[in-house]
Order: C-alpha cells, then structure tokens, then sequence
C-alpha cells in the first residue's frame, strides 16, 4: 500500500457518491483518474484489505432483525460448533473470544420473526444454549479504521 | 420507507458489492431489468431512510494492521447506564458502543464497547485510560479479545431475483 491506497481507504469508508459515474466523481480529489481509481480498488480487493464496497445496512429500518449471541462451548467441540453457526447465512460474524462464553456471533436477518428461527435451529444441531443480546440501545456507530 | 420487490432484489445484488465500472448503477440495473436512472433513485431513498447506514468501502481490519480487537464490557446500574454509554460512545478510542441485556449467571454486562487496535498492549492501553477518564473501576468489567475469526462477512440480505428480472 503506498499514500495513495491509505488515501483511498480513509475517505472511502462512507459518504460514497451516487451518481452515474461515481468512481470518476471521487477520482480527482485523489489525483487519478476513474479508471486508475478502480484499478487499486480492485487491487486492494484481491489483497484482501477491502472487504466489499457498498452499503452497510440497518436492519431494524430494514424490517429485520439484528442480535449478538454468545455460547460457551466445549474446547474439543469448537471447530464441529464453528462450522454448524458459520453455515447459516444470517451470521455475518463469528469470532472465538477469551471467556467462559467463547464463542460470539452476529445474526442479522432481513424478514421479522427469522431471528428466533435461527437461534432454535443453532440450539438444536449443537445442544449448546445460545445466550440473545439484542441492542437495548445504541451509543455510536463508527466501525473506521485509518489506513 | 417499506422496501417493495424490486427494493429486495436491488438488496441482495449490492450484497455482492458494488461492481467495479465506471458505470455501477447501470451494471446493476440491467441485472434487474431496471434502468440506471431507477437504481440510483432507489439507493439514494433508502440512504436517505437510513436503512442502508452508509456507502463505501468496508474494511478488513486485521489485514489493515489492526490486529487486536476487544469487547469491552461493564454491568452498570440501570439508573447510569445511558449517560454512560454516550459519554464512552462518544470517547475516539470507541469503534462501537451498545447496552445490551445481561444473562445471568454467565454474564452479568450490560454495556458493550468495541476497542481495535494494532496490538494487545495498545488495546489494554486504551481501555485503562478509558476505565480512568470515565471513573468506571467501581463497575464489574471483564475484557474479551478475540483469538479467532471463524467469520467476517456482511450481512447476507436481500431475496432471489425475480425470475423475469434475472433473465
């Protein structure tokens, strides 16, 4: 990554254009142009340093649902566990943490009423509880981080 | 703002990203039989709804250098809890800033901070300066770094493309 690249990922994490050529409209403040733009882009994709470029979205005002759920499970069982949680496509994260309650995952989903769905289900093929920790309120929302 | 069919259908096509053209609104637009025009209308509608929160790149932030991540976590009385979480939600070193329910007995928190950092020294760095400014060593706190990423994905939203668009 050279200045240019920290350029791009410091002023592209929101505020992205909507408009018929969007990539040409934020080109210039960076001194490329569109097409050079799009080329890094594509660059720090492949590099893995990109996730995806496009929204993020609300859930709620989406008409879904959105929790973070925790459960405690087994050592041995970790990777059985992981890959039964990780294949529903409503978890968006899942990440092993230093607790009793081990292992934290995000559920997000777009139709009311799936949330429990999918609570049940991990529940049922795993037999280990699955602890819900819906937002009660929301405080900042900010996830940036500086190249 | 209540999403109608197309609304999902342009949902689940922006799940994949936005294509990297010089025209994207257009490129999607004829995945969905819709005309540029229509797709930018509709994104634009649902920004200005704040069902999508915002627009632009999502990072993959161990790949950036930040290489520690911790939930930070408190159990504070009911009666406080708010005015602190918006004093810590407002704190820079503070990527994000929840109260959530506590489930007793495993776990009695019940405010929820994300703390990122380049490593773990910095981190418990961070968090003791934070648990200072914001007089909280009174409160039960517990720190948890993650030692995994099983997963790191968005959210898979949006339902299949209607058939007559998709052809």
């Amino acid at each position: 990554m050279d200045d240019i690249d920290r350029a791009i990922i410091n002023s592209l994490q929101g505020g992205f254009p909507i408009c018929d050529q969007p990539f040409s409209a934020i080109a210039e403040p960076l001194g490329l142009t569109g097409s050079k733009l799009l080329a890094r882009i594509r660059k720090l994709k492949d590099a893995g340093v990109i996730s995806r470029f496009g929204p993020m979205w609300h859930a709620e005002r989406m008409g879904g649902e959105l929790t973070l759920t925790a459960m405690k499970v087994p050592q041995e069982r970790f990777e059985e566990v992981a890959d039964i949680v990780n294949s529903f496509p409503e978890v968006a994260h899942n990440y092993a943490r230093e607790h009793a309650l081990n292992m934290w995952f995000v559920v997000a989903t777009e139709k009311p009423g799936r949330k429990a769905e999918v609570l049940a289900e991990i529940e049922t093929r795993t037999g280990i509880e699955v602890h819900d920790m819906p937002k009660i309120q929301e405080f900042y929302v900010g996830l940036r981080f500086e190249a | 703002m209540v999403l109608n069919d197309a609304d999902h259908a342009l949902v689940s096509v922006l799940a994949e990203g936005l294509p990297l053209v010089s025209h994207p609104y257009r490129a999607i637009g004829s995945q969905l039989g819709m005309d540029e025009a229509e797709v930018i209308a509709r994104i634009q509608a649902m920004r200005d709804a704040g069902i999508i929160r915002r627009f632009g790149i999502i990072v993959r932030h161990h790949e950036l250098g930040f290489k520690a991540n911790a939930m930070s976590v408190w159990s504070i009385p009911d009666g406080v809890v708010s005015e602190i979480g918006r004093r810590l939600g407002d704190a820079p070193e503070v990527t994000l800033c929840y109260r959530r329910p506590p489930r007793l007995p495993d776990w009695p928190y019940n405010l929820f901070c994300m703390i990122h950092g380049r490593d773990r020294a910095a981190v418990e760095e961070t968090i003791r300066a934070l648990v200072q400014r914001f007089d909280l060593a009174q409160y039960p706190h517990a720190v948890l770094f993650s030692t995994r990423r099983f997963k790191q994905t968005g959210a898979r939203y949006g339902r299949p493309i209607p058939r007559a668009a998709a052809e």
